[in-house]
């Protein structure tokens, strides 16, 4: 039984990277058809770094998911903090708020917003330019938020609230017992809602697509708009780049995350 | 729990730097044209945008792509963006002037407009050249690869219709174009508002749509350079640029048939922020040595006849390119048509293309 | 007194939400009730929705069968990776998370390269002398494009469920005189309950609404709903008509997703990473 489970498992994980890994060849590609491997060249990288607006589109994507998980991350934090305190009634009304842009389609949340902003900006306000940087900004933490409360929720209710409680009757203020005894306490839970709003950013394109304007657009939005042209092989190439760097920045964690659960096993063995 | 902190830190860092560079005082002008449609600098060909940079310091060029005139109508009209500079063809140049979208362009500022040929002045869409100076011109006509379709099939536009072809035909992806092609094929004008005539091409693109590959524009490019389909209705400056790559590729106009002559045109629209930026771009895409360099890769037909003289004489002799006069006779340009038409033609190619009955609203 | 304080903190994001969830969807409605040419009342676009249902029944079959496929090749790779060691465990969630954090677009364009009629397998087909297939531009090329794309959605969820079962119950089982088949069916399987509806609606919720995939990889007759909304709104400038299918779309996803809730009883939290 586990025999077969791990060559299915097996399988499975050809069937995930076999793609990546027609991509990742085509990027040593002297030709441009992504079919026939004409010869090797390390020339696409090249191609990339001389590429400007590839590299402002790649900088806009970082900023954009940057700025929206690390905002997201604090208000939704807090915002959990407080969703916790409500009553049970409220509490419930609140987190199916938080579910809406979580079970919607994201076409129908792209959409919706994009109609917002557009609807809003141009005939209510009557501005020239209503889908710009900010707006994209908006719709990013819009559908970030709600990974960070649905990963430190948990964590709130794990919380034992004896030790806030007991920080009070130390002498902590409310804000001190917080900074001191609840973040510790939910910061795993922060984090992961921070990675998982960051990657969700930095890969999201059918949101932003709706939702951009011209002046600023973000890598996976190009990239839809390069994949209606004849395709540039130096595309390729940044995705390789992409997939080593996500890659080593994802072992790097685990490493991390491994490393600190051991010393906290020889700290409480100890 | 530091460590993270300090890694998001430096993130965070890298990040503002990378957004540093937009905090210049230089000018920027969107501009939007088709995929594909101006050199940046492949095939030892100029980077206009690049030379432009450099003549014009202080004014930086950010460079987006639609892939029709529907699209970037749609995109337009949707409001919400600012635009400088459009190309898009003649018809839709029509239909922004009657809807007031497009802003009188000031000729002091564009002195190389003196080289566009009489021919492409005074034109049907812009009679008084007040909105709009022609970039290129073209016609469309069948792709076909030799290799697979057999001379005797190639009659008409009819061979978009082959079964013999079918899941190797690729067809237009927006209504003028689509539509123009049934029009021409049941000799009705291109130019029609019959809702009746609109409504039989629908039926004759619905009947078509079966033998149909994919609906595309640019992905003709890969498609037919690696033979995956044989047969597309494509421009014919296009064509060139696919020949160079499969030499097996064939263009032809139909004989006894109409096709459609084009022009693309350059126009400020009135979302405009920088008019004058984007007249001295306008001006710099007239100048005939960085319109010939252009036009050798773009390998559309230049209006220019004093661009020519610094472009590959291969090109210029094509007579693809630059057809007979005789053969120029036969193509006729779109014109803007009323609103209530172009809607009809889009909600029609709609059903078409989302396989629900076709039906007049 | 700290309690109602620390109440406050919620009312920015309830604020919010509300602006950017609940008011968007309500200008959706708007649109959906006017019409495209004179912005007046109009129920036209909603009685055309009768035309569109064609494509919204494919779109849930071609989703329910991706999710399907899913589960089934996806329960076993949960299970597997639940009873690696720790580390193992980690090193395969990761592979499983990666292909989530790359373009899709790419990815799936690298299924065209594959399987097109002049694609990779094709041409090593001919290589060996064997005929070729028609692989791209069928209903199972969409389902696979489906499948691939939101598979790691079906094992994270599945995984993270497994790996919780007490271990203590399957061993009380057996020494009860279950075989494995027995175990698996009355244990194992009830308790993953949750990680399967999740995993369910986490595959069905995208794959119902995709536009690129049946665009890449399905014949042009296969038009799925989310092709109908996109281009609705990039090209056929009817915002209107697109905004009332987006409406219909997401009132089947949460009839879809209520019903799948109803089977749960619970609700599940965000995967854990």
């Amino acid at each position: 039984m586990r025999k077969a489970n791990r060559i299915i498992t097996i399988l499975i994980f050809i069937f995930l990277y076999a793609p990546m890994a027609v991509l990742i060849l085509a990027s040593f590609n002297t030709g441009k058809d992504i079919t026939q491997f004409e010869g090797f060249t390390f020339m696409r990288y090249v191609e990339v770094f001389q590429d400007r607006s590839l590299l402002t589109l790649l900088g806009n994507s970082l900023i954009i998911s940057i700025l929206s998980s690390a905002i997201a991350t604090v208000f939704g934090t807090f915002s959990a903090v407080g969703i916790q305190r409500l009553g049970p009634k409220m509490r419930k009304t609140v987190m199916g708020l938080t579910n809406i842009p979580m079970t919607n389609p994201d076409i129908v949340t792209g959409i919706s917003l994009s109609l917002l902003f557009v609807f809003v900006g141009s005939k209510m306000l009557g501005q020239r330019n209503s889908l710009t940087f900010w707006t994209l900004l908006i719709a990013h933490i819009t559908f970030n938020l709600p990974y960070v409360i649905l990963n430190v929720m948990p964590k709130l209710q794990q919380m034992d609230n004896s030790l806030v409680e007991a920080a009070m009757d130390l002498g902590c203020t409310p804000t001190q017992s917080f900074f001191k005894v609840t973040l510790p306490e939910i910061m795993p839970g922060i984090i992961s809602g921070a990675i998982m709003s960051f990657t969700m950013s930095l890969d999201d394109f059918v949101i932003s697509y709706f939702v951009t304007g011209l002046d600023f657009i973000t890598l996976p939005v190009e990239i839809y708009n390069y994949t209606k042209k004849q395709l540039q092989p130096k595309i390729y190439a940044m995705f390789t780049m992409l997939f080593l760097l996500i890659f080593v920045l994802m072992v790097v964690m685990n490493l991390l995350q491994l490393r600190q659960e051991k010393a906290d096993r020889a700290r409480k063995g100890g | 729990m530091k460590k993270y902190i300090c890694l998001l830190l430096t993130v965070l860092l890298l990040a503002g730097l990378c957004g540093c560079d937009t905090a210049d005082d230089r000018v920027t002008i969107n501009v939007y044209n088709w995929g594909q449609y101006i050199s940046e600098g492949d095939d030892g060909c100029i980077d206009v945008i690049a030379l432009f940079e450099e003549r014009y310091p202080n004014i930086r060029v950010n460079y987006v792509t639609f892939d029709s005139n529907e699209t970037m109508y749609t995109k337009m009209a949707g409001g919400g963006i600012t635009v400088d500079v459009i190309i898009p063809s003649d018809y839709m140049v029509g239909r922004l002037i009657e809807e007031n979208m497009l802003l009188e362009l000031d000729y002091n500022n564009i002195p190389n407009a003196q080289y566009i040929d009489s021919r492409f002045r005074n034109t049907d869409y812009d009679p008084e050249n007040k909105y709009s100076i022609p970039y290129t011109w073209g016609t469309v006509g069948i792709i076909y690869n030799s290799n697979y379709v057999d001379e005797e099939d190639v009659t008409g536009w009819e061979l978009l219709w082959n079964e013999k072809y079918a899941d190797k035909i690729l067809m237009f992806d927006n209504s003028r174009d689509a539509f123009g092609i049934a029009q021409n094929l049941l000799g009705y004008s291109i130019n029609s508002t019959d809702p009746e005539e609109l409504k039989a091409c629908a039926e004759k693109l619905a009947e078509q749509r079966p033998v149909v590959q994919q609906y595309i524009m640019d992905q003709v490019f890969d498609l037919m350079e690696n033979e995956e389909a044989w047969i597309a209705p494509y421009y014919a400056g296009d064509y060139l640029t696919m020949a160079e790559e499969n030499e097996a590729l064939c263009f032809y106009l139909p004989e006894d048939q109409g096709f459609n002559l084009f022009i693309d045109a350059m126009c400020i629209p009135t979302c405009a922020e920088n008019k004058e930026a984007a007249e001295t771009f306008i001006n710099f895409l007239c100048e005939p040595e960085i319109a010939g360099g252009n036009m050798d890769w773009v390998c559309y037909g230049t209006p220019l006849t004093a661009a020519k003289e610094f472009m590959d004489p291969e090109v210029v002799n094509d007579p693809v390119s630059y057809p007979s006069e005789e053969t120029l006779d036969r193509g006729t340009g779109y014109i803007s048509l009323p609103r209530s038409t172009t809607r009809l033609m889009e909600e029609l190619f709609m059903q078409v293309r989302n396989g629900i009955p076709v039906h007049l609203p | 007194m700290k309690k109602n304080k620390s109440v406050l903190l919620s009312a920015p994001y309830i604020l919010w939400m509300v602006i950017f969830t609940l008011i968007p969807l309500c200008v959706v409605l708007y649109y959906a009730l006017t019409d495209v040419e004179t912005g007046a009342f109009s129920v036209k676009n909603m009685e055309n929705l009768v035309l569109y249902l064609p494509a919204f029944w494919r779109s849930i079959l071609y989703s329910l069968v991706s999710a399907l496929i899913c589960l089934v090749i996806g329960y076993p790779v949960a299970y597997y990776m639940a009873h690696c060691s720790p580390t193992a465990q980690k090193f395969l969630y990761m592979l499983v998370m990666l292909p989530m954090c790359m373009s899709f677009l790419l990815r799936t364009l690298a299924w065209v390269g594959l399987l097109q009629d002049t694609g990779i397998i094709n041409n090593f087909l001919d290589m060996l002398g064997l005929p070729r297939l028609s692989l791209i531009r069928t209903p199972g090329a969409v389902i696979l494009g489906m499948v691939y794309n939101y598979l790691p959605y079906m094992i994270l969820p599945l995984y993270s469920i497994i790996v919780k079962i007490d271990h203590r119950l399957i061993e009380a089982a057996e020494d009860l005189g279950c075989n494995g088949v027995q175990v698996f069916a009355r244990v194992v399987l009830p308790l993953s309950m949750p990680g399967i509806l999740s995993g369910i609606t986490m595959v069905f919720v995208p794959a119902v609404s995709t536009f690129y995939i049946s665009n890449k990889l399905g014949s042009t007759d296969i038009v799925l709903i989310g092709d109908i909304i996109e281009r609705q709104f990039k090209q056929g400038d009817n915002a209107n008509m697109g905004a009332a299918l987006s409406l219909l779309l997401m009132i089947l996803v949460f009839v879809c997703t209520g019903i799948m809730n109803r089977f749960g009883g619970d609700e599940e939290g965000g995967v854990p990473v």
